[in-house]
């Protein structure tokens, strides 16, 4: 005999979890559209959710674009929202992840006085511990490049913060996941058409 | 008036021919099959009205008094025929005067398109006259939208704006176009639009979902249907009273779900919702098994989520993948079309009766008669219950009219006691809530179903926020019946006052003109009724006019519209006074 318990969403075992703040990152395949990125962000602003880093870029595949999206919520709202993002008509489709589930990265750009790097050997050391680049060095300034995590970009600016920074500018975070997206074969069908 | 005749599925024009961008908006409306749009004309949008002069024989234009009503008129038309309704209107004001009814067609599914005129393209952003950022402002209340600034880009944006109005779960769409692009020529062809990459309009239905379903209907004791427009959208109104006859389960409506099941079904059970049916709302919080067709659970339904039919398993019938769990847990989603998903599920459902669990729903109507309807539509007391009024319109139309209503208390007294047989018959502004919605909405109605009686019914406020579309059914002879409920009150908020802010009656009071005199002002039939011997009468003689009427009731000015599920309060905490 069917028994209809058996079906029941196990959803109250797990709304603790579901309902815990967390950072996830949502990726969005879209086709290349101007006003798709006003529609998505009003998705986020109706609910009064901030956005914490967003990214839009080329994806794998031609003519369609990769929106990357990290948000601080719950995991419930993470799933309405991308059902929300998913919904509207440009977008092919939409994910989310948690942190451990994907490969993520930060960019940041420090412009920093010239004679610094001879007057401070500190700096130095910084530049080597933290694998960073000098992109451009001239007589004013100098400009380092980092590439990471968000903690370890967060720490070289502390530490060079000391010393004077002219300018800083941090990317949006960009992600690819450890398992396969499960979009390749929807793309790849696009591609043949 | 000209009938309305069946609109023409959509045509290609395969022979390129060079017009001019207006001329091809005309083009593509025809081959969409459009013969009707509203509207209101300005700068922008000038060189699509000349167009719409030479083609006045093929496609009627009606002059709405206000762009707010060519949309509601639109969205009227659409409502009662199933097909896209199509408002125009010029760039700055004339476009944001869309917005509201952009809006209400977004949260009630209704399929429109509407088109906007723009500045030309190289004064975009320059802040030229009456340029307005209409793609930004539309963008959240419409399921799509675009700008055009090409003439060459004319015809597979059109196609692709009805083609999205209308598929899948039905949507508005805006489709705004610089001067320039109506005046530039292109190489017209036109192709209709069949599919667009990026979008499933209907998820593929999942066997093993409904076979789920199916086996948990079956095992149910107390299994009960609510059910909403997703059933009129999706036309499964057949298998929607299959369904509801084969399992013998009771069904209960949404607002928008009204007129989906023969009111008169004897499974048909009533209204959910803030001032639904008793049995129906407390019922929620017993059955064992919810079936969810075709609606949203919206906040109005379910009152305080955490304490909605939480002893249940539910099962939710839905196109719109967004919608599972958005605000329900569901135990089981069957995504697609109603009318397919139900076809699916209907043979694998055992026959049932399920008397006992009726009668309790039979049992509540009858506290719920004893306590409320008794007295709404036989009062005993002086004044004019706005009970009696539905009833006696129910009785002259046969049940067979389409009725329209703003909102409000006669909106919610309305859909509590209107009548009706066949489905796309009443039409209301449900999830945004727009007062002023019922007068431009009727006159759409009536000219998509020229063969059946309109009454629009609406109260003293809203009446006036859309009054002057009396223009529009004077300089269009359309035969619409009109009845406001006057009780010289924003009666609603009111009701609200009087219960939950100590009768403060703050700026709800209405200071009302001369109704019968202003309609009177447009050359339409009208009458006042004020006792109750004189209202059979008046509601007869309406009835019978062919051309459009006028009918002021005045009624109780501080009546109450009950049940009501107070705002945040549980289904099961309905009160009955």
């Amino acid at each position: 005999m069917f028994d209809p318990r058996s079906v029941r969403f196990p959803l109250d075992v797990f709304k603790w979890k579901i309902m815990e703040n967390k950072w996830f990152t949502i990726s969005v395949y879209s086709e290349n559209n101007v006003g798709l990125l006003n529609r998505i962000s009003g998705i986020f602003l109706k609910r009064h959710i901030n956005v914490e880093s967003l990214n839009v870029s080329k994806s794998e595949i031609e003519h369609v674009s990769k929106f990357t999206i990290v948000v601080f919520t719950t995991e419930d709202w993470t799933r309405k929202i991308v059902a929300q993002i998913e919904k509207q008509i440009e977008v092919i489709k939409a994910f989310y992840h948690t942190d451990e589930e994907t490969i993520y990265q930060e960019s940041a750009i420090f412009k920093i006085e010239s004679h610094l790097l001879f007057d401070e050997r500190q700096i130095q050391n910084i530049i080597k511990e933290s694998h960073a680049q000098i992109v451009t060095v001239s007589r004013e300034f100098f400009v380092l490049a980092k590439t990471g995590r968000r903690e370890e970009i967060d720490e070289m600016y502390q530490h060079l913060k000391p010393y004077g920074i002219m300018q800083f500018v941090r990317s949006g975070r960009i992600t690819v996941t450890k398992s396969p997206m499960r979009i390749s074969a929807i793309l790849e069908e696009f591609q043949n058409n | 008036m000209e009938t309305i005749k069946e609109r023409k599925k959509a045509q290609a024009i395969q022979n390129p021919i060079k017009i001019s961008g207006a001329e091809a908006i005309i083009h593509c409306l025809l081959a969409e099959g459009v013969d009707l749009i509203y509207g209101y004309p300005g700068g922008a949008i000038m060189p699509i009205y000349d167009e719409l002069y030479k083609f006045q024989d093929s496609l009627t234009h009606v002059l709405t008094r206000h762009e707010q009503g060519a949309t509601h008129s639109a969205q009227g038309f659409a409502r009662v025929t199933g097909k896209v309704g199509v408002a125009m209107a010029t760039s700055g004001p004339g476009a944001t005067n869309l917005v509201t009814g952009l809006a209400d067609a977004q949260i009630d599914s209704t399929p429109m398109v509407c088109i906007t005129g723009q500045v030309p393209r190289h004064l975009l952003g320059s802040d030229a006259f009456q340029e307005t950022d209409i793609i930004g402002i539309s963008t959240p209340v419409t399921k799509w939208n675009y700008q055009i600034t090409k003439a060459s880009e004319i015809p597979e944006i059109m196609a692709k704006a009805f083609y999205i109005a209308k598929s899948g779960r039905p949507g508005p769409v805006l489709v705004d176009i610089t001067k320039n692009a109506q005046f530039d020529e292109l190489d017209f062809t036109y192709a209709p639009c069949t599919a667009v990459r990026s979008y499933t309009p209907i998820p593929k239905p999942d066997l093993r979902s409904i076979e789920t379903a199916a086996n948990m209907i079956n095992a149910a004791k107390k299994p009960y249907i609510i059910f909403g427009q997703g059933v009129i959208l999706g036309e499964a109104e057949n298998q929607l009273r299959a369904l509801v006859e084969k399992a013998g389960i009771p069904a209960a409506w949404t607002i928008l779900g009204l007129s989906a099941l023969d009111t008169a079904h004897p499974l048909n059970v009533g209204m959910v919702g803030m001032h639904g049916n008793y049995g129906p709302n407390v019922l929620t919080n017993e059955c064992d098994l919810l079936i969810a067709i075709g609606m949203r659970f919206d906040d109005r339904v379910t009152g305080n989520l955490d304490t909605y039919a939480k002893q249940a398993k539910v099962i939710h019938f839905e196109i719109d993948p967004a919608e599972i769990d958005k605000n329900v847990k569901v135990d089981v989603a069957v995504l697609g079309n109603a009318k397919e998903t139900l076809e699916l599920l209907l043979p694998m459902v055992k026959e049932n009766k399920h008397e006992a669990w009726h009668n309790e729903f039979k049992k509540k109507y009858e506290v719920e008669f004893d306590a409320v309807i008794k007295k709404d539509l036989h009062p005993t007391k002086e004044g004019l219950t706005m009970g009696e009024v539905i009833a006696e319109i129910n009785q002259a139309s046969k049940n067979e009219a389409v009725i329209v209503t703003d909102v409000g208390q006669h909106q919610m007294v309305t859909c509590r006691y209107a009548k009706f047989k066949q489905s796309k018959s009443s039409i209301t502004s449900g999830g945004l809530g727009t007062m002023g919605f019922a007068l431009p909405a009727a006159i759409g109605a009536k000219m998509g179903a020229m063969d059946r009686e309109v009454v629009a019914i609406i109260g003293d406020g809203g009446y006036q926020m859309t009054i002057q579309e009396l223009g529009t059914i004077f300089q269009n002879k359309v035969p619409v019946k009109i009845v406001v409920l006057n009780n010289d009150h924003l009666g609603m908020v009111r009701q609200w006052q009087e219960l939950f802010f100590e009768s403060r009656y703050a700026s709800t009071v209405m200071t009302n003109p001369d109704f019968v005199k202003i309609a009177e002002g447009y050359h339409i039939t009208s009458k006042r009724v004020k006792e109750r011997k004189d209202l059979k009468a008046a509601v007869t003689e309406m009835m019978a006019s062919k051309d459009a009427y006028f009918l002021e009731v005045c009624v109780e000015k501080e009546d109450n519209v009950f049940p009501m599920i107070p705002s945040g309060a549980s289904v099961s905490d309905i009160r009955l006074k």
